[in-house]
């Protein structure tokens, strides 16, 4: 490579490539994402007159009364509890599904058409997915009439529907696919041949789930907990539809709070959320080295 | 019936992946315990579908492989008592040196403390002590081999298998590694299954050298009995080091034959079905053992073959001159002439030069 003439003009000419490399992104992001954070940001620290109201200014009243609600840490918890227990599930099933893609199908025609058959759901809308839950889940739905003619149970079952339950199922069905790609994802890069040696060595099917094929999709679930975490924790909807309003979550929360024209509340809300969530990622982040599966 | 003997017998093995072609074609083979055995031929030619048979990866279609007295088709590796290591060393990417080769006794539910200590010894004995913390990415390819190596032998196999081990390596570190393999192998005592494409390899490690093409065996035997005497054109060819040429066979006398096409070469005959006149045959003639002389000169006492021909190409290979010469149409005919004996009276490209070679020194082919 020829040495430049001027190190400062040279690098203030591959400054301006760079610039221009990310400036799609950045006009994106700047008016789609950046400002409405700021917004809200603002926001959160206006004050009102309970009758939606803003006055400018710089007051924490709004995050002092989100903080002091016992409200708060409950819908913190619930809020907890569905996220938990839909990363359990859709951990589990995604990364079977991915497991046994790419390790027992032979065929990749077959793996390719199975993945895509996984996307199916997602060729309707997300009210359609959650309301064709109703004939299935119902009181009058197609289990509890299975399970009354079986003669298992005398009442139907109440807990089907409009429950936690059936919000942690519409969550499981809707969000499995963001586990099963990216796991699919670091699972398609493990040399086969490592599962050969492995078998070589005397491991087990066992041995080398638990030994090579966990480790080695390592970044895959770290991706897939991120999506599934960040969604479930930025949803209100399913939460309000499923449990039948029974059940809250935090954003169903501060969603209430807009209905009743409490800006600052809601955006302080809001604001907290994001920090919470920027910490579980940075978390997840740190057990695994992303870029390397974005880069390779 | 349990065996610490490590010797091999395929009998009729045959392995077909369609159904229709057989990429192994009824081998028939026995290989001694603790021999060091070369598996050689081109790229699909089954050699390493063979070396995954006997390691238990892959289902032979027909044929018994026997290991230490006992048919060993359908048990598992670990079961088979082998040991593989594969083409660019398959190490677990996420997994140290140290644990990499305490892998399979992990797997075996030693104690962590008992399989530390015995992969430690392991490292020791492959030299990688100060790397035994590292990851497999932080080494080097001479470094990695040796792991692997490493991890093959841990668990006290009587049979090692080697997919191409050294084809990974550049020039230099392969010849290093070489010898690395052999001493191994000679610590150990057991006996090694080694595929290459390389003859060289093959002819500097190997007890018994197995040359295939196309599914079958071509030749089998002792290194130099391979080299120095090929059964056949392939085999000469493939090995190297030898001019083949062919012609019919004009008169048989007794203790040898001579060929009229190209002009009267005389050969021994050998220990081999009769050769009658008017036969198309194959002789080979070591390169080595090529004189060349310039004509109208004397031929040195013995020789009484000579073959006119003009130098295409002359290359310097150190200890040797290796002159190209057109003297057979539409082959390659090379001799090897001792560096000293060349530049004493050099040749150039174009000189016209006699190939002559002591009459014994001819080797007729099947």
């Amino acid at each position: 490579m020829q040495p430049s003439p001027s190190p400062q003009l040279g690098s203030s000419r591959s400054n301006l490539a760079g610039w221009l490399y990310v400036s799609p992104l950045v006009l994106v992001l700047v008016p789609f994402f950046v400002a409405p954070i700021l917004v809200v940001l603002t926001a959160s620290f206006f004050a009102t007159d309970g009758f939606g109201g803003l006055t400018p200014g710089f007051t924490p009243a709004s995050y002092i009364e989100v903080l002091h609600s016992a409200l708060t840490l409950k819908l913190y918890l619930a809020t907890i509890k569905f996220t938990v227990l839909t990363w359990i599930f859709t951990l589990i099933i995604g990364f079977f599904v991915a497991y046994f893609l790419v390790f027992h199908v032979r065929n990749q025609l077959l793996a390719i058409g199975l993945f895509l058959l996984c996307t199916v759901p997602f060729w309707t809308s997300n009210i359609i997915r959650m309301i064709s839950w109703i004939p299935l889940l119902g009181k009058e739905g197609l289990i509890n009439q299975a399970l009354l003619a079986m003669g298992v149970i005398h009442q139907p079952l109440e807990i089907l529907l409009f429950s936690d339950l059936a919000v942690v199922i519409a969550y499981v069905h809707q969000l499995t696919i963001f586990m099963i790609v990216p796991i699919f994802n670091s699972m398609a890069r493990i040399d086969k041949k490592l599962i050969e040696a492995a078998i070589d060595a005397g491991a087990s099917r066992f041995d080398i789930m638990r030994l090579i094929v966990v480790p080695m999709s390592k970044s895959g679930i770290a991706l897939g907990t991120i999506f599934v975490v960040s969604i479930v924790m930025g949803d209100f909807f399913v939460v309000k539809v499923m449990s039948g309003g029974g059940s809250a979550s935090v954003v169903s929360a501060f969603y209430e709070d807009v209905g009743v024209l409490q800006y600052p509340t809601a955006a302080a809300s809001a604001v907290l959320l994001t920090l919470v969530l920027v910490a579980i990622v940075s978390l997840i982040l740190r057990t695994v080295d992303i870029r390397q599966e974005i880069t390779q | 019936m349990k065996s610490d003997r490590g010797d091999i017998e395929l009998a009729g093995v045959c392995k077909s992946f369609d159904g229709v072609t057989n990429v192994v074609d009824g081998v028939n083979l026995r290989i001694d315990d603790g021999a060091y055995c070369c598996f050689i031929g081109p790229s699909g030619c089954g050699k390493t579908t063979i070396l995954r048979m006997i390691a238990g990866h892959e289902d032979p279609t027909a044929g018994e492989i026997v290991i230490g007295g006992q048919n060993v088709v359908g048990l598992a590796p670990v079961q088979r008592r082998t040991a593989m290591m594969f083409q660019s060393y398959a190490l677990f990417p996420h997994l140290t040196v140290r644990e990499n080769i305490a892998f399979a006794l992990r797997v075996r539910g030693q104690s962590k403390a008992d399989r530390l200590r015995a992969a430690d010894a392991m490292i020791e004995k492959v030299r990688l002590t100060q790397f035994a913390d590292r990851l497999p990415a932080q080494l080097s390819g001479g470094q990695q081999q040796r792991v692997a190596l490493a991890r093959a032998a841990i668990t006290e196999p009587r049979v090692l298998l080697l997919d191409e081990p050294l084809s990974a390596l550049d020039e230099q570190l392969r010849v290093q590694m070489r010898q690395e393999l052999r001493r191994m192998q000679q610590e150990l005592g057991i006996t090694f299954i080694h595929v290459t494409h390389t003859q060289l390899e093959a002819i500097a490690l190997a007890d018994l050298v197995v040359v295939m093409e196309q599914g079958k065996i071509k030749q089998a035997g002792a290194a130099r009995d391979v080299y120095a005497h090929p059964h056949d054109r392939y085999v000469a060819e493939f090995m190297g080091g030898q001019n083949v040429l062919s012609g019919r066979v004009e008169k048989v006398n007794g203790a040898s034959f001579t060929l009229a096409a190209p002009s009267g070469i005389e050969v021994p005959l050998q220990a081999r079905p009769t050769i009658n006149v008017g036969d198309q045959v194959d002789i080979a003639v070591r390169r080595d053992d090529v004189a060349l002389v310039r004509p109208g000169r004397d031929l040195p006492p013995g020789y009484t073959t000579s073959l006119p021909g003009r130098v295409l190409a002359i290359e310097y290979q150190g200890y040797f001159v290796k002159v190209m010469l057109d003297t057979v149409p539409d082959d390659e005919f090379v001799a090897y002439v001792p560096e000293k004996t060349f530049f004493a009276d050099p040749f150039t490209v174009g000189d016209v030069v006699m190939a002559t070679w002591a009459t014994g020194s001819a080797l007729p082919l099947a």
